[in-house]
């Protein structure tokens, strides 16, 4: 606990082809919660509103989220004369790329014995953990800001605008809000993090941090409350005013990917991970566990979304700076304090 | 002029130049378009905006798009006629609009309505102004960007809505008021509906408030922004709910009392400052106050005819027909010239969910009007655009719009 661990512990190599296997199957694990995390939005945002949500395709509407793909898909991909081509059409592919590789990172369990090989029950490792989440997360910034800009549009740009002055300017205070989880914890790797809380989940300790990395995690995923980047009252549809079809679609899954991967870091640097408190399940019950851990802080996204009006752009700036980033810098100053202290 | 070239011509009337910004850069305005689709400009608004970054410097609001003709189109149509014509107006309103309309034209001919009736039309408008204001909440709280609300509103609006198609059989424009009365009486057990209605509408309101008032973000949107001051709105003519919000007290149910209004008990909800906030609290303080007019016009309903009997303005029963001379010759008079009123002109203002909503109406002694003009509450109210939002950010002219709550039915005509 004394000494910062630069470098992640990797008890184990594991060969190219488990490593090419594990990436496929973390490729599908996403893009299958993607459709999942559409539906529970709309079925529970219907359900906290007194409708019933989509319940026309598929067996209690499950299929929805397959039939509006499939239609976006077969639009026309329209694009208008004052656009950036290239820019415009690869724009949503960066918001994409950087949701999934962020997923890669995200431990479901420890590592399991199959069939005679270990294998570790996340797609990577990395010695520098968390900030490879947050490397990719400043990334996605371009995919919203260059599509904004290359639209032509002046309601694009505008939205562009806001968004890439939202995202950097929360990026701090999420940032901040973990650094009190590494110092405790003494590692980067996120299994590392999961492993440390197994005497007590980080919310506790870390409460203030948990709530400032939740509501930085709002502006970061561009949910509302907090999705000035594409305000409809305001902007028509922000940097995706003139996206449709195919392109609104993956800026659309990207959208609930991030979602569902800040839902998936709370549950891995707050919420214990793969651990449950005062059972030790057997380890092929760790996924599952992340996985409902992760739907109910979705849930929360939902809540939210149904419940708050969304903040003025000066006012949501003001919160981030003025409110957030201070104390977010307490919160690690007193940690550091404390972990010296006891040490 | 072709609609491009009308653009361009007022995106240039806009007399701003590039300023100076420091560091030998150039600062330059951007005009952006919003509207007339546009989704928080309440219908076909089109307002032309130059911002400084985020912030709000000039407004053109060009309105037009609905433009219907009604007026013109109510010259050409017998009296009795034109009540559905009217209500198509602000079809949020269509109570008050038959009603002002009704009312001049009862002044002109000087007919008595029963008070059965008057207390019908009473309950009828503020179920109304109720179902008004709750649209006016839900589309606000969509601009503001909390969605949940709106659905909730609309629960309510549904359960007018019903009240109105069971006792006119429509549910929108319901064209219940006659000239001299109302169409119909309400059918059996329609009264103890509207009493539960208000029991949980009651409930319902505080319900809204505890979701909104002690809401943050909600505050901050609404405390201090679009804030106009009493002169100004005077100047203007503003009235209804936004005046109100500056602390003049001035409503026409309590000013001029029509339709039997003073036989009721009630409060003129007022705010202090005139921001957004005391509009959202005045027109929330209206539901609860118009609950309670209704409720002591259940209570209060008077015996007797729901229309006038002067066989001249409205139609004999349907019974009296098979056995009266008379009456089938009235209503054969009725159906196919109309009634005639005498030369003249009178101008009858009433409080419309938006506020003064007032008919003028010409006669020349046919039975047609020479003119109809509809003073609409939301035409002069959307002059107080400009001078509440400029200078502020687009978030709060959003804001302040939803506020204004125009209906741009009433707006063109």
């Amino acid at each position: 606990m004394s000494v910062l661990v630069p470098f992640a512990e990797v008890g184990f190599a594991e060969s190219w082809w488990i490593q090419i296997i594990k990436a496929v199957v973390i490729f599908l694990v996403g893009f299958t919660l993607v459709p999942l995390a559409l539906m529970l939005d709309r079925k529970l945002m219907g359900r906290m509103q007194m409708r019933y949500g989509p319940n026309r395709v598929g067996p209690y509407g499950a299929l929805q989220p397959m039939a509006d793909i499939g239609k976006l898909l077969f639009k026309q991909q329209f694009r208008p004369r004052t656009s950036v081509g290239f820019l415009f059409a690869f724009a949503p592919v960066i918001s994409m790329i950087c949701a999934a590789a962020t997923f890669a990172i995200i431990p479901f369990g420890g590592t399991v014995d199959i069939f005679g090989t270990e294998v570790g029950l996340y797609g990577i490792d990395v010695s520098i953990g968390i900030l490879f989440a947050f490397a990719f997360s400043g990334l996605s910034v371009y995919g919203l800001m260059l599509g904004g800009w290359a639209s032509g549009s002046k309601y694009s740009f505008l939205g562009a605008m806001r968004s890439a002055a939202q995202l950097i300017s929360y990026e701090l205070a999420m940032g901040f809000s973990i650094l009190g989880i590494v110092i405790t914890a003494g590692t980067l790797s996120l299994t590392g993090i999961v492993e440390a809380q197994s005497g007590m989940w980080y919310i506790v300790p870390q409460f203030v941090g948990f709530c400032i990395y939740i509501v930085s995690a709002f502006a970061e995923t561009g949910r509302p409350p907090f999705d000035l980047s594409e305000a409809e009252a305001e902007l028509v549809g922000g940097y995706s005013t003139e996206y449709g079809g195919g392109r609104f679609a993956t800026y659309y899954a990207a959208e609930y990917f991030h979602m569902v991967i800040a839902s998936a870091i709370a549950v891995t640097m707050f919420l214990g991970g793969w651990q449950l408190p005062f059972v030790d399940p057997p380890t092929w019950v760790d996924p599952i566990v992340v996985l409902v851990k992760t739907v109910l802080v979705i849930c929360v996204f939902v809540w939210a979304r149904t419940t708050f009006p969304r903040p003025r752009y000066d006012q949501l700036m003001a919160l981030g700076w003025k409110i957030l980033l201070p104390l977010a810098t307490a919160n690690v100053i007193v940690t550091a304090i404390i972990v010296v202290v006891t040490d | 002029m072709s609609a491009l070239s009308d653009y361009r011509r007022r995106e240039q009337s806009i007399s701003y130049s590039a300023e100076p910004a420091g560091m030998g850069l150039e600062q330059e305005l951007m005009t952006i378009n919003m509207g007339p689709h546009h989704p928080s400009t309440h219908g076909v608004l089109r307002l032309i905006l130059t911002l400084e970054g985020e912030i709000v410097r000039d407004i053109k609001p060009i309105i037009g798009y609905v433009h219907t003709g009604i007026e013109k189109t109510a010259e050409q149509k017998a009296y009795w006629k034109v009540i559905p014509v009217v209500e198509r107006m602000d079809y949020l309103a269509y109570y008050f609009n038959s009603y002002a309309y009704c009312g001049a034209v009862e002044k002109l001919l000087e007919v008595e309505v029963p008070k059965r009736a008057q207390y019908l039309r009473v309950i009828h408008m503020e179920l109304n102004r109720i179902m008004s204001h709750l649209v006016w909440l839900g589309t606000s709280c969509i601009d503001l960007g909390a969605i949940g609300v709106w659905w909730y509103c609309f629960r309510e609006r549904e359960a007018v809505l019903d009240l109105f198609e069971m006792s006119s059989g429509q549910r929108m424009h319901t064209r219940y008021f006659q000239v001299g009365g109302v169409i119909e009486d309400i059918p059996r057990g329609w009264a103890e509906r509207v009493k539960r209605f208000t029991q949980t509408m009651r409930h319902r309101s505080e319900q809204y408030s505890a979701l909104l008032d002690k809401n943050e973000i909600f505050l901050q949107r609404m405390r201090n922004t679009g804030t106009v001051d009493e002169e100004t709105l005077l100047d203007l003519g503003v009235t209804g709910p936004l005046l109100r919000a500056t602390g003049n007290p001035w409503d026409l149910r309590k000013a001029a009392p029509y339709c039997s209004y003073e036989d009721f008990r009630f409060k003129i909800p007022v705010g202090t400052t005139g921001d957004n906030y005391d509009r959202y609290r005045v027109r929330h303080a209206e539901i609860i106050e118009s609950c309670e007019i209704i409720d002591q016009a259940l209570d209060g309903l008077p015996e007797g005819p729901f229309i006038t009997e002067d066989r001249k303005v409205a139609l004999p029963p349907r019974h009296e027909l098979a056995t009266s001379m008379e009456a089938l010759i009235h209503h054969f008079k009725l159906v196919t010239e109309g009634f005639r009123v005498p030369p003249g002109e009178v101008y009858f203002p009433i409080e419309s969910p938006r506020g003064e909503l007032g008919c003028f109406v010409r006669s020349d002694g046919s039975s047609k009007p020479a003119r109809v003009h509809m003073r609409d509450p939301s035409f002069v109210n959307l002059q107080a655009t400009a001078p509440a939002s400029r200078d502020t950010y687009i978030a709060d002219l959003v804001a302040t719009l939803a506020m204004l709550d125009p209906v741009l039915g009433g707006v063109d005509r």
